[in-house]
């Protein structure tokens, strides 16, 4: 195999690579070059793609493009979020591949000077009732995403799980961070200024990682992956916490030019996208970088993937008064290179030039390839086993839902995480269907924001296109039952490979609902992830765009909860009028052992959208003592986990009792409860099903649960499986 | 009334509490390498992982410059306050008897946990009453109170038990469900839970209010040189 191909680059590409350095590139250059034209780092089969979202909207102060878009969130203040995958890593070694996860999520919203209030996750595994290895990574992946989060001080507010049998071989591992910052004083990483100084700060650069974006992020797992654990990357929050506080302190002095953290392919990208974004070159000198071990190669310097480590750009008379900032925090700082004007991007060592290479090729010559999607022929997923008999009746359908895997208590989970550390957090994880985390307060008030992250990979296995448009829906109600009106979103799209067509085929069609369905609501992407390639021998992963929203409640004093509050109040669904659940993709039909296939019902986004925003100016006028979207497990497990939440039961009564009606899913529609004058608000949306009170769930002439046995199957349904 | 939160590299929570003291006072950061208290009525060493945990929970910190003035200030009479990783700072620099063990889960718990008042005479629990009950979270992977059998009962015998877990709500195997102890002249109190994550009912809990205002009723009630300036 030629040393290109190795590196994952095709001939087409190595080609290309001759023809525009005009000669053939050293071992250096090469792997610089695989690095920046691989799939993780120069989007080659999502690009295109990606242009077609929308990313434009009134709140907008920082697009992608940036290592976090952000969100005017009102008072001088910005909101800069991002989501981004780890989980070939975390497939490799789950510790530390989700806790440096987190850690690079952490340094993308730093790096833009943004204060890191909150973190969520979203992880996808295999069965883990079947498989003791889903289990392994599903507790070694919730401890490293807590050990780093908990250290750093960072509360981790909310997130998903959800176990499918395709996630066996490629677990998902996603994590989202939001930060705070005055929006004027957001910085951006273009280079700047011929002649300033480059300043690399943070952990010493060691030979973990190398290579992972090209080995790992882009390409599929084999079974090869124990030889590939050196490229899994150790992280160290410690470590991660100082150069935050560093970083903070350094642009409150306003000492920087530029400013961007290390991540996938290292000193590589973060150098180049510096120099391409402003415009100019940069010369590195490797031989000045702090090294764990003696005897590293300029290529391996360049390309290693160690964490805890920014870029920054500085004056030459502001250097001193840098290093005396990172020497208070006990952060390596070394003065590595500088600012050329001459559009190259100039590998030295000492004196010798070992590598030399034009920034606009590295970066804006990356070929962007048109896919080929083509829609399968026969379905992509087998059935999965079932686990449920028909004959049971709805009070045992009931309680295997709650007791499921995807649908029991999260509380094993996030308990491990810190939720409330910096004195925002005004709705837990499960008290409400998304975090509402606390701004400064301003008049008397405390505006708040509200955050959720979903993605229903089997629904959108099930239709690529109504899946991914539900995903956005999902967040948009999750928002709407705490009062918030959607600000943003961003997503992380996680697929198997793009270059055959079935992939490509849900891979496009994704794009488009997401597009859709982020105009008719109003919602623009500010920023995202692509991870492609997420399949082994045993096929692709389901089809996983994750979204993650963020939204403004005016009164945190106001922010809805899921629970029911008060005996008597008037329990209502409020619903579209083409609300119609169906058993197609639900959670009950995967107990039913039913494949991801067939139709989701549509959606009626202008509809949709309005629903909304009634539940969101309902929850907000107080008029409500609760909100809770229908989603997976349908009306009745929705009706269960208010319930639950509540501690108070429900005397209900439906007016179709079939499967369909009581565990169907579709988007569009709610669960509220209050006064009985209240739902007057939703017109003919509202139907008054029934009344809070009593020590059981009950529906009329359908099931009669009590509530102390729906919490505990609802609880022990994950904890028996993380013991 | 002026209250000082030490800062160490890897403190997660000292913004936190600087905001909860800010309630009842003034309060400043006080930076872990420097030798001045900067005049403080009252010092708080608050939750996190200082130095990373590494070594011990607290082993590293307490060697921090700042540290040996809290030392002196607390041997005066001075009111300190760990909190968490405070606690564990505290303990391992000897100004509060026993230690902090990994919990028995051996996991990361964060729950909001029932405080029962066992001693209202300290410094920073002057403000409740004798089994008042405070509702505040805790958050924690090392949190198992333990000191040897003779050493407990010699710590109830003087009071010095401040706060246990109300019951059901210890989850960390803490011996005799301790939550807080006090040193002998009570002007010292380490705890697990947060009381400064439970000063507004937004974020649960208000409760812990209690204990700063505590802090601030004695700094009125004793002229300033009791604290030894």
């Amino acid at each position: 195999m030629r040393r290109h191909a190795e590196l994952g680059l095709t001939d087409f590409e190595f080609e290309r690579i001759v023809a525009l350095m005009g000669r053939e590139p050293n071992e250096v250059e090469l792997a610089v070059f695989s690095l920046m034209w691989s799939e993780h780092c120069g989007y080659k089969h999502s690009r295109k793609l990606l242009r077609t979202l929308p990313t434009e909207g009134p709140r907008v102060v920082m697009g992608p493009g940036e290592n976090a878009g952000a969100v005017d969130v009102g008072g001088g203040m910005a909101c800069a979020f991002k989501v981004e995958s780890h989980n070939h890593p975390s497939a490799v070694e789950p510790f530390q591949g989700a806790a440096t996860g987190v850690g690079g999520i952490l340094r993308d919203v730093f790096a833009v000077g943004a204060r890191p209030i909150a973190i969520l996750d979203s992880l996808r595994f295999g069965e883990p009732g079947a498989s003791a290895r889903s289990c392994y990574l599903l507790d070694r992946a919730v401890a490293g995403i807590g050990h780093y989060g908990n250290s750093i001080g960072v509360a981790t507010v909310g997130g998903e799980i959800y176990f499918e049998p395709a996630y066996e071989q490629n677990c998902l591992v996603n994590a989202m961070c939001l930060g705070l910052i005055e929006t004027e004083k957001l910085i951006r990483s273009a280079a700047a200024g011929v002649g300033n100084v480059v300043v690399l700060f943070g952990a010493r650069t060691g030979r973990d990682g190398i290579g992972g974006a090209s080995v790992l992020a882009s390409a599929e797992l084999g079974d090869q992956d124990a030889s590939k654990r050196p490229t899994v990357q150790i992280g160290d929050p410690f470590e991660e916490s100082r150069l935050l506080e560093c970083s903070l302190e350094l642009l409150d002095r306003g000492l920087l030019v530029a400013l961007q953290d290390l991540g996938a392919a290292g000193l590589t990208s973060s150098s180049a996208e510096m120099a391409a974004k402003g415009g100019v070159g940069v010369d590195l000198d490797v031989a000045r970088v702090p090294l764990r071990e003696a005897g590293m190669e300029p290529f391996e310097i360049m390309i290693s993937e160690s964490q805890e480590r920014m870029l920054c750009v500085v004056e030459p008379a502001r250097v001193d008064a840098v290093i005396a900032v990172c020497g208070k925090w006990e952060v390596n700082a070394t003065a590595i290179g500088k600012v050329t004007d001459t559009g190259r991007l100039r590998v030295l060592v000492g004196d010798e030039v070992a590598g030399d290479l034009p920034v606009t090729a590295l970066v804006d010559e990356c070929p962007a390839y048109d896919l080929e999607p083509a829609a399968p022929a026969t379905p992509l997923y087998p059935a999965p086993i079932r686990t449920l008999a028909d004959d049971g009746g709805p009070e045992a359908t009931l309680l295997a839902l709650l007791g499921s895997a995807n649908l029991a208590s999260r509380a094993p989970v996030f308990e491990q995480y810190d939720c409330l550390v910096g004195s925002r957090t005004a709705r837990r994880p499960a008290q409400a269907d998304a975090a509402v985390l606390m701004l400064d307060a301003a008049n008397g008030r405390r505006p708040a924001l509200a955050v959720s992250i979903d993605g229903n990979g089997r629904r959108v296995a099930c239709d690529p296109y109504r899946g991914a448009v539900e995903a956005v829906l999902e967040c948009s109600a999750n928002l709407a039952c705490v009062g918030a009106e959607p600000l943003g979103l961003t997503n992380c799209l996680n697929f198997g490979n793009p270059e055959k067509p079935h992939i490509a085929w849900q891979l496009t069609r994704a794009v488009a609902g997401l597009g859709d369905a982020c105009r008719a609501l109003g919602v623009p992407v500010v920023g995202g992830n692509v991870s492609l390639y997420n399949e082994g021998g045993e096929g692709p992963i389901l089809p996983t765009p994750v979204v993650g929203m963020v939204g403004e409640l005016p009164d945190a004093a106001r922010a809805g909860g899921l629970g029911f509050a008060q005996p008597g109040d008037t329990v209502a669904l409020i619903a579209a009028r083409g609300w119609a659940p169906s058993l197609t993709g639900s959670e009950l039909a995967k107990l039913h052992g039913a494949a991801p296939a067939g139709e989701l019902p549509a959606a009626d986004l202008g509809e949709l959208h309005a629903l909304h925003a009634a539940v969101r100016q309902a929850v907000r006028s107080g008029a409500l003592r609760s909100a809770h979207d229908v989603a997976e497990g349908g009306l009745a497990v929705a009706l269960a986990e208010c319930c639950i939440a509540g501690g108070r039961g429900a005397e209900v009564a439906l007016e179709a009792g079939s499967e369909a009606a009581l565990f169907g899913e579709g988007p569009g529609a709610f669960v509220v409860s209050g006064d009985h004058a209240a739902m007057a608000a939703f017109g003919a949306a509202a139907t008054a099903i029934g009344t809070v009170g009593g020590e059981a769930l009950r529906i009329a002439g359908v099931l009669d649960v009590p509530l102390d046995e729906l919490a505990r199957v609802h609880a022990d349904g994950l904890a028996h499986l993380m013991r | 009334m002026k209250f000082g939160v030490i800062q160490f590299p890897g403190s997660c929570d000292e913004r936190d509490a600087l905001h909860a003291a800010s309630l009842v006072g003034d309060a400043v950061l006080l930076w872990h390498r420097s030798h001045d208290l900067q005049g403080v009525d009252a010092v708080i060493v608050p939750g996190g992982f200082s130095y990373g945990d590494y070594l011990r929970a607290g082993a590293l910190a307490r060697f921090s410059p700042l540290m040996e003035e809290v030392e002196r200030f607390a041997r005066v009479g001075g009111p300190v306050l760990g909190i968490c990783n405070g606690f564990q700072v505290l303990c391992e620099s000897g100004l509060l008897p026993g230690a902090l063990l990994p919990n028995t889960s051996l996991r990361f718990v964060c729950r909001q946990v029932a405080l029962d008042v066992v001693d209202a005479t300290t410094k920073w629990t002057g403000a409740c009453a004798r089994g008042d009950r405070l509702s505040m979270p805790a958050k924690h992977q090392t949190g198992r109170y333990w000191a040897p059998d003779p050493v407990l009962d010699e710590l109830e015998a003087n009071d010095q038990v401040v706060l246990r877990y109300a019951t059901g709500n210890g989850f960390n195997g803490s011996a005799r469900d301790i939550a807080g102890v006090s040193n002998h002249a009570g002007n010292v109190v380490g705890l697990m839970p947060h009381p400064e994550h439970a000063v507004d009912p937004l974020t649960g809990s208000a409760d812990g209010l209690r204990l700063f205002e505590s802090a601030a009723l004695i700094a009125a009630a004793y002229p300033a040189d009791l604290l030894g300036k």
